[in-house]
């Protein structure tokens, strides 16, 4: 299978960065410039948050994003239109982020068939556990080469790592810290040992870092103990503003990483 | 048919655990030791001990005469409003710390609606000397204000929720975003048989004295264990899954819910789930909720908090779907008539939650033979200010 995250990953090997954005924030028609604008400066893989009305492992920035997002009219539906000819300017990685509920309203066969034709190149949804994922999800995951992402956090047992890398493909999201996304962080003790335990567990998968990834400082970090990391709500933050679009985003990703 | 909780967590096709894997760890060992701690000897004993002497427990079943003559049939009210804390939910709360402190934990999280769920964590935290911290729609904390001034004083923190409607819904959501934030030392407490599976199902079985002592008591006062009917409001569906619990495969009862219509059914502001939602997963389980075509919680309304509440207890769903129950409900103005008249004519006071079940006496026939069980979940302290605002005393 030709997936754009495995070719990445076996084309770099450190330093990526990939951003999470909300779709429809600050306004909806927002959603295609603002992959463009990321693509221009040199970012490697993006996730596109679709927003959810209730969404209970994310912060308070992402929490209020998805409120505008929703209220400016996003849906499932909403955000297929719009991607549906991204694969005519983009070439890089594209994930889509969200809860479960939206996902089994569309329908999981003709929400992963919609992802395959648009070029989506995996999903992460948080509420999707892993025993529900294998019975009902997988099948139709991979017959739309859709890869399954799943996170780890400071919490999951090495036996539960272990499975998880076995059926993960693409890479795996490593969870910072004990915390809903957006949480402030700077690299503790604790998480030095958690990240040194997991870069010596030998996973089979490539891995990055993410949640309380939001400057030059904590995104080196994260890129010392995994493959890279990933940025969101400090992105979605910068994304708040009136100056252009294409300002916002490149200011943003040069202030992180000035040689990408 | 079994109405009960399979190994995997589901009743019928509702239930499971769509939890994020910050709370895999939490839930995990929830799961593999609720039963083992809530069946072993030390826990029977201790909780036993807790409803009877701390709680008051048995609740009264009592014959409700005017009543009765008024609707020409037996009216017997389940008197859960006359436990310590006010209503049903210290069943519920006595079990869970127990269980928290057998799985070592020292802080408490809850969320709450009414109030009544939290005031009976804040209650039980302050018996154990565990620290509390309760999350609280902002809309609930102004109109529940004299259940947040106990919760205060019992030594519980109380942070208002503001997002979304700032309600139930949006009360949860911060709890669970502080049990992700904090997975080591705390416990939270689940004050619905709502959240990821084994949630339901402990809350349930704790609640379940309910329907274990109205059998006996029925038995004793009528020389028969089943009524006719059993009636309960329903928000999540805690004492309504309490009182029916022992009832459910006893098929010649009836069992009837009643949720929160709100304005009405034909309006957008009501929180009658079963009546007008559709299978999803909210809160962590797959059951029937309020949403748009999208997939989007749509918000709720009740006058009565503890059932302004987008989604529902699986098992409910389950019996639902299986037909066990039947879900009708009642719009605000009828839950009000329905108070003032327990109040005038027993006088007794109920919680605004608890009259929904009072009212749908209007609108089912009783025969003169018959035996209707009411659960009367909570007393009125708490709403005297809506009361005093509609009637105008």
């Amino acid at each position: 299978m030709n997936n754009r995250i495995n070719q990445l990953f076996q084309s770099k090997k450190e330093r990526i960065l990939s951003v999470y954005f909300t779709a429809g924030y600050p306004n909806l028609e927002d959603t295609v410039p603002i992959i463009q604008e990321l693509v221009k400066n040199g970012v490697d893989l993006i996730e596109i948050g679709m927003p959810f009305s209730d969404p209970v492992a994310d912060g308070p920035v992402i929490q209020h994003s998805s409120l505008i997002s929703l209220r400016n009219g996003m849906s499932v539906r909403k955000l297929f239109d719009q991607l549906s000819d991204i694969r005519q300017s983009v070439d890089i990685p594209l994930i889509l982020m969200g809860y479960i509920n939206p996902v089994l309203q569309y329908g999981v066969e003709a929400f992963c068939e919609k992802c395959n034709k648009i070029g989506i190149d995996g999903l992460i949804i948080p509420d999707l556990p892993l025993d529900v994922y294998l019975e009902e999800f997988k099948t139709i995951f991979e017959a739309n080469n859709l890869h399954n992402i799943f996170l780890i956090t400071p919490q999951t047992s090495a036996e539960r790592m272990k499975v998880i890398d076995d059926f993960s493909s693409g890479f795996i999201y490593m969870v910072s810290s004990n915390a809903t996304t957006g949480a402030k962080s700077s690299v503790t003790d604790f998480q030095r040992e958690y990240f040194e335990r997991i870069k010596l567990s030998s996973l089979k998968n490539p891995r990055l870092i993410g949640f309380g990834i939001s400057n030059a400082e904590t995104f080196a970090n994260a890129c010392q103990f995994a493959n890279g990391a990933i940025i969101g709500s400090a992105f979605v933050k910068a994304m708040e503003g009136n100056e252009p679009l294409e300002q916002k985003v490149s200011g943003f990703i040069r202030s992180i990483a000035a040689d990408i | 048919m079994n109405y009960q909780v399979n190994e995997k967590g589901y009743y019928g096709e509702f239930g499971g655990a769509y939890i994020p894997e910050m709370m895999v760890p939490n839930i995990e060992e929830l799961r593999l030791k609720y039963l083992e701690i809530i069946n072993s000897y030390d826990f029977r004993q201790e909780f036993i001990g807790l409803l009877k002497h701390y709680v008051g427990r048995p609740s009264p079943l009592y014959f409700a005469k005017r009543l009765s003559e008024k609707y020409q049939s037996n009216i017997y009210l389940k008197r859960e409003d006359l436990n310590h804390t006010g209503s049903h939910k210290i069943n519920n709360t006595i079990g869970q710390i127990l269980v928290a402190k057998k799985l070592g934990k020292h802080r408490i999280i809850a969320e709450t609606g009414a109030g009544q769920h939290g005031l009976a964590t804040a209650t039980v935290c302050a018996l154990m000397g565990l620290k509390c911290i309760v999350y609280m729609g902002a809309v609930d904390v102004e109109r529940q204000a004299p259940n947040v001034k106990k919760m205060k004083m019992l030594g519980a923190e109380v942070i208002p929720a503001i997002s979304g409607n700032q309600t139930l819904k949006d009360a949860t959501n911060e709890a669970m975003r502080d049990w992700i934030n904090n997975p080591v030392d705390t416990h939270y407490i689940i004050g619905s048989v709502v959240g990821p599976h084994p949630y339901p199902d402990m809350v349930a079985r704790f609640q379940s004295v309910i329907s274990e002592e109205i059998r006996w008591q029925l038995d004793e006062q009528t020389g028969k264990e089943n009524p006719t009917r059993v009636i309960a409001c329903v928000g999540g569906g805690s004492n309504a899954a309490g009182a029916f619990y022992h009832f459910l495969n006893q098929e010649e009862v009836e069992l009837i819910g009643v949720e929160a219509a709100g304005k009405g059914i034909d309006t957008s502001e009501t929180a009658a789930t079963l009546t007008l939602g559709s299978p999803g997963v909210l809160h962590s389980s797959r059951s029937i909720l309020m949403q748009t075509e999208d997939g989007q919680i749509t918000e709720p309304y009740s006058i009565s908090a503890g059932l302004d509440y987008p989604g529902i207890g699986p098992m409910h769903a389950n019996l639902f779907a299986a037909k066990r129950a039947k879900y009708l409900w009642a719009t605000d103005a009828e839950v009000l008539d329905a108070a003032l008249e327990l109040t005038q004519l027993e006088g007794i006071i109920p919680a605004l939650e608890s009259a929904h079940a009072l009212a749908v006496l209007k609108k089912i026939k009783l025969k003169p033979e018959e035996v209707t069980v009411i659960n009367l979940s909570g007393r009125g302290d708490k709403d005297m200010e809506a009361y005093l605002k509609h009637f105008g005393y």
